[in-house]
C-alpha cells in the first residue's frame, strides 16, 4: 500500500490549477501530481505513490549508499577470524554467530 | 530500472550479511514496520539469509490489513446504494466485509471503480454530476497528502458530489503500543520509509528514547531491508538506541514539509480501532469540521455494524510481532487469500497472504525441526486414540 515507485520526470505542466508531470517509470509513462514538490524539474527523479510525488531521490546519496555497502567486506579484511572463532567457541551464544543457517546444510 | 535493479545485487548482499556476521554475538528480534517490507523480505527470502538469531517479525504496517471489519462493512453498505459511484484503490476490492467483497457488489449491480490517484474521483465526480462519488481514503501517513488533495479541492471547487469515507492509521501510536505491551518482544525496528518521506523522523525519537529501542528508517528494495537490519543490530550490539536513517536517497529528518502542511488543515488526529488489534488512542485521522460537507461518514447514515471476528485467527497476535503465520492452526488450511479469515490474510502485504503467496504454506521452512515433528505427533495422536 505504501508502495512509491522511483521514475524521471520527462515534463511538468499546469492542470487546472494543479501542478502535474508525466512520469516516466522504465517502459511506462505516468502522470503524477507535484504539488508537493513544486520545484521539481524535468530530468529529476522522483518516488510517485497513488499518483502524487511525494519525495525526490537524491542522485549523491543513492550513490554514496550503494558504494559503502559494495565496499563493506574490505572491512571483513581487517577482522582477524581466527580471534573470533576462539571466542565464539567459548560463548554460550557461540551458535548464533556461526553464520546463516544454511551454513550446516551439507 | 534506475534506483531500483542497484539495490538488489546479490553480491552486495552476501557482503552485509558476512558484515552482520562479523558483529553479531547475541540473538535479536526486529521488527519490519511496514507490509511492503514485509513483502519484499518473503519474496526474496531475506529473513532466511540473516544469521541465525537474527529474527524479523512481522509489523502493524499494511493499512488494507488493519482496516476494521466494521468500516469496510460501512463502505460496503454505500457502495451498495444506488446513486453512489465507489471508488477505493484496488487493494481493497477484494477485503471481504460480513457480506461479500467491492467485487460481490459490482457483480451486483454497485457502480465500483478502481482509481490510481485521489484525484481520479474529482474526474468521475465532473462527468457524473447526477452522482455521489465516494473515495474510500485508506492509508498510513504515506497516503494522506493524495488523499488530503482530494479533500482539498473538492471543497475549493465547490463540488457537491464528493466525499471520502476516512479510514486512515498512523504509525507511532502503534509502536507504542507494540512496545508498551507486556508481551512485547521487539527489540528494534526497521522504520517505515515512505511514511518517513512524507511526515520525516522526529517524532520517532522520543519513542526510541523512551523503550530503548534502535528505529531505523528503511526502504523497500532488498539491499536497504539488509543494511537497515545491520544498521539495527549494530546499534543493539553497541548498546545504543537512536533513530538512524538508512533510506537517505528518499528522506531527510524534515520529511515533505508542503505535504504536511495540507494533511494539518485537512485532517484531524482521532482515536482509530485497528482490526486485529483493538482501538489504539489517538492513531488515526478523520476530517476535520471544515470538511463535513465532504465526509461520508455525516453524508451517508449508516448505522453502527456489529461484526464478529473468526476466534481461530492469531493476526492480532501477528500484527504485534508475538506470533508468525506458521504459528497459526487455520494458515493454509482454513484460512487462505482465496478465504481469509483475519487482517493478515486479506492484502498481499498482510504477513500470512505474504508467506501464502510465496508457498510457504507448502513447507515449514525455517521452522524448528523439533517443534515440526512435536506437530506431527500432535495430529497423530487423535488417529492413534481413535484406534484404541
Amino acid at each position: 500500500m505504501c508502495l512509491a515507485i522511483p521514475g524521471k520526470v520527462v515534463e511538468t505542466y499546469d492542470q487546472g490549477g494543479l501542478r502535474m508531470a508525466r512520469v516516466q517509470f522504465g517502459g511506462i509513462v505516468r502522470e503524477a501530481c507535484l504539488e508537493y514538490l513544486p520545484e521539481t524539474q524535468a530530468g529529476e527523479y522522483v518516488l510517485v505513490h497513488v499518483g502524487f510525488a511525494i519525495t525526490r531521490v537524491d542522485e549523491v546519496e543513492a550513490e554514496r549508499t550503494y558504494q559503502a555497502l559494495k565496499e563493506l567486506d574490505q572491512l571483513n579484511e581487517l577482522d582477524a577470524p581466527l580471534v573470533d572463532e576462539v571466542e565464539a567457541a567459548e560463548s554460550p551464544v557461540s551458535r548464533f554467530i556461526k553464520g546463516s543457517k544454511y551454513d550446516e546444510i551439507p | 530500472m534506475k534506483y531500483l535493479d542497484e539495490y538488489r545485487d546479490g553480491e552486495v548482499a552476501a557482503k552485509i550479511v558476512a558484515e552482520m556476521r562479523r558483529i553479531q554475538t547475541q540473538p535479536w528480534v526486529l521488527m519490519e514496520v511496514c507490509g511492503g517490507q514485509t513483502h519484499s523480505i518473503v519474496k526474496n527470502g531475506l529473513d532466511q539469509l540473516l544469521p541465525q538469531g537474527v529474527e524479523l517479525v512481522h509489523g502493524p504496517g499494511c493499512p488494507v490489513c488493519v482496516t476494521p471489519l466494521e468500516m469496510i462493512d460501512k463502505a460496503h453498505a454505500i457502495a451498495r446504494l444506488p446513486n453512489v459511484i465507489f471508488c477505493s484503490f484496488g487493494d481493497m476490492l477484494r477485503v471481504p466485509g460480513s457480506n461479500g467483497d467491492l467485487f460481490t457488489i459490482k457483480s451486483e449491480g454497485g457502480e465500483v471503480r478502481i482509481v490510481y490517484s485521489p484525484l481520479d474521483c474529482l474526474k468521475i465526480a465532473r462527468a457524473n454530476p447526477d452522482k455521489q462519488i465516494v473515495f474510500f481514503a485508506i492509508g498510513f501517513e504515506t497516503t494522506a497528502p493524495a488523499n488530503a488533495m482530494l479533500a482539498w479541492r473538492a471543497r475549493e471547487e465547490r463540488m457537491t458530489n464528493v466525499s471520502l469515507l476516512v479510514s486512515h492509521v498512523l504509525v507511532p501510536p502503534a509502536l507504542e503500543a507494540i512496545l508498551a505491551s507486556p508481551e512485547n518482544r521487539v527489540q528494534g525496528f526497521l522504520g517505515p520509509g515512505h511514511v518517513c518521506a512524507v511526515m520525516g523522523y522526529s517524532e520517532y525519537m522520543p519513542i526510541s528514547a523512551r523503550y530503548k529501542v534502535p528505529i531505523v528508517v528503511t526502504g523497500f528494495e532488498p539491499l536497504d531491508i539488509l543494511h537497515g537490519t545491520l544498521m539495527t543490530i549494530k546499534q543493539l550490539e553497541e548498546g545504543r538506541a537512536v533513530v538512524e536513517n538508512q533510506y537517505s536517497r528518499v528522506l531527510d529528518q524534515a520529511g515533505n514539509l508542503p505535504a504536511q502542511k495540507l494533511i494539518g488543515k485537512v485532517f484531524g488526529v482521532t482515536d482509530r480501532k485497528w482490526r486485529g488489534i483493538g482501538t489504539i488512542p489517538k492513531s488515526g485521522y478523520r476530517l476535520r469540521e471544515e470538511f463535513s460537507a465532504h465526509d461520508a461518514e455525516k453524508l451517508f447514515d449508516v448505522a453502527e455494524i456489529a461484526t464478529l471476528e473468526p476466534e481461530i485467527c492469531i493476526s492480532g497476535q501477528i500484527l504485534r510481532g508475538i506470533k508468525k503465520p506458521h504459528d497459526c492452526p487455520a494458515f493454509g488450511t482454513l484460512c487462505s487469500p482465496q478465504h481469509p479469515l483475519g487482517a493478515t490474510m486479506v492484502s498481499a502485504e498482510g504477513a500470512c497472504a505474504a508467506y501464502y503467496a510465496y508457498g510457504r504454506h507448502l513447507k515449514p521452512q525455517g521452522a524448528d525441526p523439533l517443534q515440526q515433528i512435536a506437530l506431527v505427533a500432535a495430529s497423530a495422536a487423535p488417529v492413534n486414540a481413535g484406534r484404541a
